[in-house]
């Protein structure tokens, strides 16, 4: 009895030990700054080293039309760049997973990883480059004579949604690549037998089929391009209102941090709530979603 | 003479420089149950994809219900396939299954319910419509997958080995079963499988094919009774290959001497020349079993030889003598009295089979005997 007692508390000991890194990584690092944040973002400051608890930060941001305006915005063209992202990243999925055999199949996916070898403030600044008024595609539209000067491609929203879909592609092929390959080809043929065309197949086989990856790659670009702040600052320069530059004001520049810490939130609970609606839309469950993919 | 509602034209499709299928010809009756037979690689699935249009011929002409099939798509041709693993689709119900065929024919979603649910009830599975394809077993699903095709009412209906992947007791149970679905429905089957009992039980027809060509092509009774060729001879059913030279002819009876001089008789198939390498096949059942020479039928040519071993199998039973000079192994099916139930390894016996009921060929170019 006495050794068998020992035996299993060995086993939680070493349970415990393997779960460690993590369980450290996630209390300190995710856990507790959240905890400070929420604390205060339910204070306000009421004078020197003096604070009382209050949802004043979350009535400043309803009653602040810039502020919810921004929010938005951010959510319509994150819900955007989702969409572009996954309508850009199935053909190539497709192509990699069920047309291209052995190497080819292989050299292509190295092709989509390839950008992602060189950082991400280098990758935008090369957009910047062919972009900007005086940069490679404005002076390239001159000498093919299509337009008359030079034009700033830079600072519109298309700019934004641009940088932001080629910042997440990767992260929408991968999840989709996986949901694909394990489709068995012979559905497809089988729904090509009993006379099924292409739109038909793809609607009736192959979405069904990679719903769960197509759900998980949506998941990943929708929070990624939401908390995304150096691709909107850069190539929409002061147009771009994205909801992270409010909450970088709030903490760097007004030194508001009850306000940032409020608007953090307010971030967060939008992508959960998108999420939790995307997968209710969709008719599937989290737990699966992550597991099939 | 029923009309075809299969005909092959010449029919050739080579993978970069390998023949699949070799200038094929043959044409498929009307409602007739049609078996191609081969080892695998043999190209009979290069053809049965053929026939449903995932791939083109590269020459000759497929016709089905009398209609050329070149240029037409698989989801044009009035055929359909049942899958080696079924393909059933799982993100659907068992209903929703059967029912898609027709709702790619753009038929209302009323009748089309009415008419998978008049199948379902056809194939035995009435009430099955709105399961999930996982819940059903493994015979079930094949009749799905049946259902599935034969709903759209094909002219000619492919099967790609589709027992294969069924346990022994299973398989042997569809075998009957799609038998009857086949007489109850008349359509067209094509079936291919490398199982020759699948093809014997269930076929009108079987075409026999090796390296891209048809070996032979007749009813099970042809195949098993009259090989035309030594690869049927040695695929189809159970047989004693032996390997020797003719050394004598007597009509059409041809003595046959195997390296380490063996003596036997077979009936000479083909153009079999004294003197010339010959294949002699004689099947288990053919030859008769004795402890003592004088019980052996009368006129038969008597061997000897030792049991190897007792291969007990129900009424399958057969027993392994090795013939008592050459050491050369011969089977021999137990007859069913039970006379030989007490035989044991080592045992010196008699043996004997009638010389016109075994047979000899011209040995196959490049295929090396046992003794070369």
């Amino acid at each position: 009895m006495a050794d068998e007692g020992a035996r299993a508390w060995h086993g939680r000991l070493s349970l415990g030990l393997l779960l460690a890194p993590a369980l450290l990584w996630l209390g300190a690092l995710v856990v507790l700054p959240h905890v400070d944040l929420a604390v205060l973002s339910l204070r306000q400051r009421v004078g020197p080293h003096a604070y009382v608890p209050s949802l004043a930060q979350y009535r400043t941001f309803f009653v602040e039309p810039l502020y919810w305006h921004v929010f938005l915005r951010t959510a319509l063209m994150s819900i955007a760049a989702t969409a572009l992202t996954l309508l850009l990243a199935f053909p190539i999925a497709w192509v990699i997973a069920k047309v291209a055999r052995g190497r080819a199949s292989s050299l292509l996916f190295i092709l989509c990883l390839i950008p992602f070898w060189v950082s991400e403030t280098v990758r935008t600044l090369g957009w910047m480059i062919l972009l900007r008024e005086s940069g490679v595609l404005p002076s390239l539209l001159v000498k093919l004579g299509i337009t008359a000067v030079p034009i700033e491609l830079l600072y519109h929203d298309a700019t934004i949604l641009v940088g932001l879909i080629y910042t997440s592609l990767l992260f929408m092929v991968i999840p989709l690549i996986s949901s694909l390959e394990s489709l068995d080809n012979s559905l497809i043929e089988a729904a090509y037998d009993l006379g099924g065309g292409g739109f038909a197949i793809l609607r009736t086989i192959v979405i069904p089929h990679a719903a769960p990856g197509i759900t998980a790659g949506c998941i990943i670009v929708f929070m990624l391009t939401l908390g995304n702040y150096l691709t909107p600052t850069l190539l929409g320069g002061k147009n771009s209102q994205w909801f992270t530059e409010q909450i970088y004001t709030q903490f760097i520049t007004r030194f508001n941090w009850e306000q940032g810490a409020a608007f953090g939130f307010l971030l967060l609970g939008l992508s959960t709530a998108m999420v939790m609606i995307g997968l209710t839309l969709t008719g599937q469950r989290f737990g699966d979603v992550m597991r099939r993919t | 003479m029923s009309t075809a509602d299969l005909v092959a034209d010449a029919v050739t499709k080579r993978f970069a420089d390998h023949v699949a299928v070799d200038e094929l010809s043959f044409s498929v009756a009307r409602g007739s149950f049609f078996s191609i037979l081969g080892p695998s690689g043999c190209g009979k699935t290069t053809l049965l994809r053929m026939i449903a249009g995932f791939i083109a011929p590269d020459a000759g002409d497929i016709a089905i219900g009398g209609r050329s099939m070149r240029e037409v798509a698989p989801n044009r041709r009035p055929v359909n396939m049942v899958f080696q693993q079924l393909a059933l689709f799982p993100m659907m119900s068992v209903g929703e299954n059967v029912a898609f065929g027709l709702a790619r024919r753009g038929i209302a979603r009323a009748e089309r319910t009415r008419r998978s649910h008049a199948m379902l009830e056809r194939v035995g599975l009435a009430g099955a419509s709105g399961k999930r394809v996982d819940e059903l077993s493994g015979g079930q699903r094949q009749r799905v997958a049946i259902a599935r095709s034969l709903v759209l009412e094909p002219t000619l209906l492919l099967l790609d080995e589709p027992l294969g992947a069924l346990d022994l007791k299973l398989r042997e149970h569809m075998k009957i079963e799609l038998k009857q679905l086949q007489a109850a429905f008349g359509t067209t089957f094509v079936y291919i499988t490398h199982d020759q009992s699948e093809a014997l039980v269930l076929s009108d027809h079987v075409g026999v094919m090796s390296h891209g060509r048809f070996e032979q092509l007749g009813t099970p009774q042809d195949l098993y009774y009259r090989p035309q060729t030594p690869f049927v001879a040695g695929f189809v059913g159970a047989n004693n290959r032996i390997v020797g030279r003719a050394t004598g002819r007597n009509g059409h009876l041809i003595e046959i001497t195997t390296k380490d001089g063996w003596i036997i008789h077979a009936l000479g198939a083909g153009e079999v020349a004294v003197g010339g390498a010959v294949e002699a096949f004689v099947r288990p059942e053919v030859a008769s079993l004795s402890r003592q020479r004088h019980e052996l039928p009368v006129g038969q040519p008597a061997h000897e030889g030792q049991v190897q071993s007792v291969l007990f199998d129900g009424a399958n039973s057969a027993v392994l003598l090795q013939e008592t000079r050459t050491r050369r192994e011969f089977r021999i099916a137990l007859p069913q009295t039970g006379q030989f139930s007490d035989l044991k390894p080592q045992e010196g016996v008699c043996f004997s089979f009638d010389p016109a009921r075994a047979v000899c060929f011209p040995a196959r170019a490049g295929v090396v005997g046992e003794d070369g």
